[in-house]
Parts: structure tokens; C-alpha cells; sequence
């Protein structure tokens, strides 16, 4: 059974272990999901748990806010919606897959892994996770636009003086001359720089608030401060 | 939102009641916990309290004293559990929060003059 949850970064702070030692944390507001869906091998070719967090707005008319407001799709999704389509399949015979029945969801995610113990429906909270150790917390970086190859990738750049002319953060070099009179592939350059899936592995959880739906992870987790992560028990080997 | 629920948390770590209490320029004595081996002693260092930094648990204070005529300062998380306790022994009177000006002096000149309670 896949261990995990959805929520958001709240920030970091400090606490203390009883032995007194001071250990930095990152607070996450993990939960309630719902499961709003299994993947099974027969139908889907592989076995997930689809889960949801935060409630998504229902449209309210305005077309100012309409992506924020969940369509008519994300809306089938988590309830039965009478549609020409399920009438036929139902005409057919074909099963329709059970509904969790709850608002529409903001963030989903899917753990892949196996599925038993899972229901549609069912109401996952941070308590899930009481007994995981160790566990890996996916995210969307924060995004640094259109960076040089210094903040990108951490070259020391060119002089301040001794003659060096408006080039003091270029990278220098990126190949050779008439020979072989090309560029080789992966040449580490400026560029697009965050905003991307990132994933910290092996993060120790400190503690675990049910009252709040808190959780403490050891250490930094990528993203801004309300960002969301998925936090699934580690796939380290011990 | 988040940041009263990040402050709820640093609550259940901070000293609540019996935080230490004492003000910049105080002539404290700071008793830690050391562990040596299994055995658990108290140390005291005192001195003079220089500064005080930060928010909830991570709160510092810094307390200065003259070692063999060398300075030596040394900073406490305030609401760390091994900080068994902080006597004051003597305030001081002092215009500011951060007493830096202690760093540059010698000899007869770090005293500051007492406050009476």
C-alpha cells in the first residue's frame, strides 16, 4: 500500500528534540485528501490512488475568475453528473466507476503503487503517515526566469578588474576551435532556471500534528510558501 | 493564515511560563545542561547580557563576559530545553538593545552603572 499525501508548504521554522538539539523544519498543512479515484492494472494498465486536496470554487457567474472555477469536467469527476454519455454506457451495460461524492479538488495528484487498502471517498489525513520514517516530498520549484549561468549553474564567472571588459558573469569558453567546429550537446548555458518538478528525497519527519493536520519535515522542500507538495513515504532503500 | 498556524506551531516549543526573564545589560549567570557520557551536569557561564535576536524558537541571546582579559561571548537559544535557568545577579542602566559598543572597550570602561530595583 502506497503511503502519501497532498498539501501545501507552509514555511519553516525550528524546533527542539527532547535531547535539546535544535532542527530546522519545513511545516507542511498536509490534508484532508480524498481519494478520488483507483487505478486499477485491468483498465488503466497500471495501479495508482488518485487523491485531491483543497476544495476548488463552483462557478459563480463571473467570467473574471473562470479558472479558478472548476468545470463541468473536474465537477463529473468527484460526482455523478447525468450526461448523454453515461446514459448510453449505461444503456450498454458498462459499469460506471464509483464517485467520491465531495467538492471538486484543486490539487490531484496520483501515488503509484499498490492499491488495497484504498476506497473512493475515503478521507486521508496526516495520521496516515504515522508510522513513516522517512519520506520524499515532490514540488514545483520556484521559477528564477531567464537566469545566467552563474545563479544557474553555479560558475564562478570572470574577474572584477585586471582588464576583463563587461563580461564579469559570462561563463568563459564553450568549446573548441575549427575542430570539431561545433557545439557539444548539454553545454551547460544561461537559461529557463526553476519552475520545474523537483523532488527531495529522504526527508525525516520530525512530527505530526493531527489537531492541525500539520506535518514537520526535516529540512528545506522546493517551492514558495504555500506552494503544493506531495509527500509519499520514501522509495530509499535503508 | 499560514502564518498564525506556523506561529501555533513554534508554540508547543516555546518555554511558555517559565521563560526566562531578564533585560539587556543584566549581569546574568545562564545555566546549561551538559551531557558528559550519561551523566548530566550544569554548567553556569556568566556575564553580561549583550543582545537579544529573532522570534519564537529561534530566539538568541548573547552574553559577554571578560575571560583572562580575553572577551568571550557566547549565544543561548532562548527557549532551547537544555537552558536550565538564567539568574540575574545585577541590571544595569542602558539606553539601547544591542550593547556592541562593549566589544571596543577595555578594562574599567565595560562597567556599567547599576540600575536599582
Amino acid at each position: 500500500m502506497v503511503k502519501g499525501i497532498l498539501g501545501q508548504k507552509v514555511g519553516m521554522t525550528q524546533v527542539f528534540t527532547e535531547e535539546g538539539k535544535a532542527v530546522p523544519v519545513t511545516v507542511v498543512q498536509a490534508g484532508p485528501c480524498s481519494v478520488l479515484q483507483i487505478k486499477t492494472q485491468d483498465r488503466d494498465g497500471y495501479q495508482a490512488v488518485q487523491l485531491g486536496f483543497k476544495d476548488k470554487r463552483r462557478p459563480s457567474g463571473s467570467v473574471r475568475s473562470a479558472g479558478s472555477q472548476a468545470r463541468k469536467s473536474e465537477r463529473g469527476h468527484v460526482a455523478a453528473i447525468n450526461s448523454k454519455r453515461s446514459a448510453a454506457r449505461k444503456a450498454r451495460g458498462i459499469d460506471l466507476l464509483p464517485k467520491p461524492e465531495c467538492e471538486p479538488k484543486r490539487f490531484i495528484r496520483e501515488l503509484r503503487g499498490e492499491t488495497e487498502g484504498y476506497e473512493v471517498g475515503q478521507e486521508i489525513g496526516v495520521s496516515s503517515l504515522a508510522d513513516v520514517k522517512k519520506v520524499d516530498v515532490v514540488a514545483t520549484s520556484r521559477g528564477r526566469g531567464f537566469s545566467g549561468v552563474m545563479k544557474r549553474h553555479n560558475f564562478s564567472g570572470q574577474r572584477a578588474t585586471h582588464g576583463v571588459k563587461k563580461c564579469h558573469r559570462h561563463a568563459g569558453g564553450t568549446g573548441m576551435s575549427a575542430s570539431p567546429s561545433r557545439l557539444f550537446k548539454g553545454v551547460r548555458m544561461a537559461g529557463q532556471y526553476g519552475n520545474t518538478r523537483t523532488t527531495v528525497r529522504n526527508l525525516e519527519i520530525v512530527g505530526i500534528d493531527e489537531e492541525k493536520q500539520v506535518l514537520l519535515v526535516r529540512g528545506a522542500i522546493p517551492g514558495p510558501n504555500g506552494g503544493y507538495v506531495v509527500v509519499s513515504e520514501t522509495n530509499m532503500k535503508k | 493564515m499560514s502564518q498564525q498556524l506556523l506561529e501555533s506551531i513554534e508554540a508547543d516549543y516555546l518555554k511558555k511560563d517559565n521563560a526566562p526573564e531578564f533585560e539587556i545589560g543584566d549581569t546574568v549567570d545562564v545555566h546549561t545542561k551538559i551531557l558528559e557520557g550519561d551523566k548530566e551536569r550544569i554548567q553556569v557561564f556568566s556575564g553580561v547580557v549583550i543582545a537579544r535576536n529573532g522570534s519564537g524558537t529561534r530566539e538568541m541571546f548573547t552574553v559577554r563576559r571578560i575571560v583572562a582579559g580575553e572577551g568571550v561571548e557566547r549565544k543561548f537559544p532562548l527557549h532551547s530545553p537544555r537552558i536550565d535557568k538564567v539568574v540575574v545577579k545585577r541590571s544595569s542602566v542602558v539606553r539601547r538593545a544591542k550593547l556592541y559598543f562593549l566589544r571596543d572597550r577595555i578594562g574599567k570602561a565595560v562597567r556599567l552603572k547599576e540600575r536599582r530595583r
